[in-house]
């Protein structure tokens, strides 16, 4: 793991304490979460607009927004609603769609250990752009860990729910013209992926290459809509056949993560 | 809208739910109180570096290659976004650089 898994240490339980560890993790983690802000804004608009060409009140696109919390999905939602009454398929969709989420999860699983009450929260906020920044940012080792990965959840869901609202409120008046600007979150993955690879050895570019080559070749096959799913089978496949030559974990994370565990019930 | 308000209304919560239990289902199946795995520590140590891979190819999936700008545009936003990141290291500014070069090509010139 590239992060850093040290908290600030000093179990101190007053007020003033409390709200400067809050507010100097909010002080880290904002500026990872300002491309967000511009591409969820953006995108967030679009979406409300959206919801609200086709008759909906801005109500619609703000409790989806904030329920769902995952874009693609509520852009999927809206066909959804405006097609035949069937649940079960649309529970079996979000399943399909979403399914790379549980990548996410078990990547997550040793970095949420610990976190108590903002542990459920984390797992629901874990969009595709929370989980880029959580799961890679170099959080500074004075920083608590938490209350970082909380407010990355926390801006970028205010984020997203703010401009799907402002979009089904202002409905299509938007006279500024914003093509291309969705390339912002393209510009965001592919930083974030760039930082991964420089700062990594030869285990990540494998690991990183695994992905680019097995999404990329199921998107030639299956296109644009049905590559997700194969993709992420061929990469497990990969993944445990390159076992032996990528599973170099020589450390123990579980001694390091009970370390930290009993730091936070300090 | 042809459904009703409770259908709508149903029919959020059923997508809703669908996304949750993607979240939920790798931290239901290894609670925070077991050791999960070998395997499954070792597959959370290299996922996080394939899905920053994979979601750039799904961020980029619908550029066309065969028509329109047969994705000059994207290919040449990304060149600039490696060269400028490798050399400076600095995320906003490898981010907006990008971004507007970008806009500008797909609003003015192509």
């Amino acid at each position: 793991m590239a992060h850093t898994r040290i908290t600030t240490a000093t179990p101190s339980p007053t007020r003033h304490h409390r709200s400067s560890v809050r507010l100097q993790a909010l002080r880290a983690a904002f500026p990872f979460t300002m491309p967000i802000c511009l591409g969820f804004l953006f995108l967030g608009t679009s979406y409300g607009i959206l919801m609200g060409t086709k008759g909906f009140s801005f109500v619609w696109p703000m409790c989806m927004s904030a329920f769902i919390f995952a874009g693609s999905m509520e852009f999927v939602t809206v066909n959804l609603l405006l097609s035949a009454f069937n649940p079960i398929a649309a529970f079996l969709l979000a399943l399909m769609v979403n399914a790379r989420h549980l990548f996410y999860g078990l990547s997550m699983l040793n970095s949420f250990k610990g976190m108590g009450w903002k542990r459920p929260y984390l797992i629901f906020g874990m969009c595709d752009e929370t989980f880029a920044i959580n799961s890679t940012a170099r959080i500074p080792r004075d920083v608590d860990r938490g209350w970082f990965y909380l407010w990355v959840t926390v801006l970028n869901q205010i984020y997203w729910v703010t401009g799907a609202t402002v979009g089904g409120l202002i409905g299509s008046n938007l006279t500024f013209n914003t093509d291309g600007l969705e390339f912002v979150l393209t510009a965001l993955f592919l930083v974030i992926f760039l930082d991964q690879w420089l700062s990594g050895k030869h285990r990540e570019h494998l690991s990183a290459i695994v992905g680019v080559l097995s999404s990329l070749v199921c998107l030639a096959l299956f296109g644009a809509e049905d590559f997700m799913i194969p993709s992420m089978i061929i990469m497990l496949a990969l993944f445990v056949l390159l076992r032996p030559h990528l599973d170099t974990l020589h450390h123990q994370p579980s001694t390091a993560d009970s370390h930290i565990q009993e730091e936070h019930q300090a | 809208m042809t459904m009703t308000i409770w259908q709508g209304i149903l029919t959020v919560a059923a997508v809703a739910a669908g996304t949750m239990l993607t979240r939920f289902l790798p931290f239901i199946i290894f609670p925070e109180s077991k050791q999960p795995p070998r395997l499954i520590e070792y597959l959370g140590s290299v996922l996080p570096y394939a899905m920053t891979g994979l979601l750039v190819v799904y961020a980029l999936r619908n550029t066309p290659i065969l028509t329109g700008s047969h994705g000059i545009p994207e290919l040449a936003a990304c060149v600039i976004i490696v060269v400028l990141h490798c050399w400076k290291r600095n995320m906003m500014l490898s981010i907006a650089a990008g971004t507007l070069a970008y806009m500008i090509m797909v609003q003015l010139v192509f």
